[in-house]
């Protein structure tokens, strides 16, 4: 069971996506587990054979706990006969007033159905093994999400199409409130942070890109926040105290920026999925990363690499709302940058007071690893990429 | 396009950007950011949606006569009229 953040104590093991004797390559997906922030699909790490599925469907692991067996080539298998492998229960109970199509016959794959409802994958494979159209399921997950809790109570008769949606997804809410204390708890009694804050005008880069938006039709507009997320890339890239994971032996300065972008989820709470390489994304394509991450995050598709790789994690506040924000770092982490929201301001340029658009940047930073000077270089690297907004 | 199928489209295209909104308690009056909290990525999403179905291409300076369902659908229907 693999941690997909410090926060992250168990999983739940939902669907297997491999099987034993299947060959498989490094960023295959094998698995997918349901943890406190929604279903997650388990990349594996390493290239080789399935030897053995080691643990049932539905089975809660804590981290570290031992999935499956895989075989690099020409590796013996362990001597230990591995735990067999329960059939999925039936799908039996469907109850007779679902009026679910017929059974497919057994020799076909299951194929997902209901595509655009926001499920988990492992909702969506076993309400097409079962025949049940997710259109008739109510999700319990964040943003009403369908997790396979609720698919196997439709399966059940326990919930039938019409039935009025929660008022709220209280408990994966409540569960995704437990895992952000839990990871801002320990943020805050392991790192020191420290803050550095500084308005930034923007007015260049914001009509550049108004301008360059003008020209292109909706789908290939690049939002303000594209521009800043690159810029902190790229800063990122540049200042490496602020790039990377403070692990038990010390900072470890990353090769790459993989920027974590937090995105609220409509309803509440948070994930904070990394973009790899960022640094070296043109815009449009980081803007693509963007659009693909946040509906991901919100449909409860994202990988396990998404959430562990995050180098540098940046929040922002959006369009409109508060002027600044000073976050907590998300370990193992060493810096997170908040983004106010832009305003039009009085602004000193060349002598003379002017309306600008402005945006305070902030940054948080740990002590084990920087201090003020490398923070203040960071937020200049920022400043200094934004009045070039070509550039980027 | 009336208004009323310019409102329709838009309240349809709106729930498909934002899935927990429950169409009918949507106000007219309803601020798509303030009130019914989208985001500047969902409001580019809605715009592209509305590109898509109804040929309409809004530019940035318009997103706000598109703020309400009331505002959209006058101006989706003026848009389609010209």
């Amino acid at each position: 069971m693999p941690s997909l953040g410090a926060d992250m104590e168990a999983g739940t093991l939902v669907e297997w996506l491999v099987r034993p004797g299947d060959r498989v390559t490094r960023g295959d997906i094998v698995a997918v587990v349901e943890t406190q922030k929604g279903a997650i699909e388990i990349e594996i790490f390493e290239d080789g054979i399935v030897h053995s599925l080691d643990v049932e469907l539905g089975a809660r692991l804590p981290v570290g706990a031992q999935l499956a067996t895989i075989l690099s080539d020409g590796e013996a298998p362990p001597s230990a006969p591995a735990a067999p492998i329960p059939d999925t229960p039936s799908c039996a109970a469907v109850a007779p007033e679902m009026s679910a199509p017929p059974p497919r016959p057994d020799t076909t794959a299951p194929v997902p159905t209901g595509f655009g409802i926001a499920a988990s994958p492992a909702a969506r494979h076993r309400a097409a093994e079962c025949g049940l159209d997710l259109a008739g399921v109510t999700g319990r997950g964040p943003d009403g999400a369908i997790l396979l809790a609720d698919v196997e109570a439709a399966a059940t008769g326990g919930t039938t199409k019409g039935t009025p949606r929660p008022a709220a997804t209280s408990d994966a809410m409540a569960q995704m409130r437990k895992a952000i204390a839990a990871a801002m708890q320990r943020s805050k009694r392991e790192i020191p942070h420290f803050q550095l804050a500084q308005t930034i005008d923007i007015h260049t880069a914001s009509d550049w890109l108004a301008a360059r938006n003008a020209d292109v039709p909706p789908g290939e507009r690049i939002l303000l926040g594209t521009l800043f997320m690159k810029a902190a890339a790229v800063a990122a890239a540049n200042v490496k105290e602020m790039n990377g994971h403070y692990e038990a032996d010390g900072f470890r300065p990353a090769p790459g920026v993989n920027l974590g972008v937090a995105v609220a989820l409509r309803g509440g709470g948070l994930v904070a999925p990394a973009i790899p390489d960022a640094d070296r994304l043109p815009l449009p394509a980081l803007m693509a990363a963007m659009k693909d991450l946040v509906s991901r995050a919100r449909a409860m598709r994202l990988r396990s690499s998404e959430l562990t790789t995050g180098t540098l994690t940046v929040s922002s506040l959006g369009e409109t709302g508060a002027d600044a924000m000073s976050g907590i770092i998300f370990p193992p982490q060493v810096a997170l940058l908040g983004i106010g929201a832009p305003k039009l301001r009085p602004w000193v340029l060349d002598g003379t007071v002017v309306p600008r658009r402005l945006a305070t940047f902030t940054l948080s930073a740990d002590h084990r690893v920087s201090d003020g000077r490398q923070a203040n270089r960071f937020l200049a690297e920022i400043e200094t990429a934004l009045q070039h907004p070509e550039a980027l | 396009m009336t208004r009323e199928d310019a409102r329709i489209a838009f309240l349809e295209e709106l729930v498909k950007v934002a899935p927990d909104l429950d169409p009918g308690s949507i106000a007219d009056g309803d601020h798509i950011q303030a009130d019914l909290e989208l985001d500047s990525m969902d409001v580019l999403n809605l715009v592209a949606a509305l590109h898509e179905r109804l040929g309409v291409n809004i530019p940035e300076p318009d997103y706000v006569k598109i703020a309400t369902p009331a505002l959209a659908s006058v101006y989706l229907s003026q848009r389609l009229a010209g």
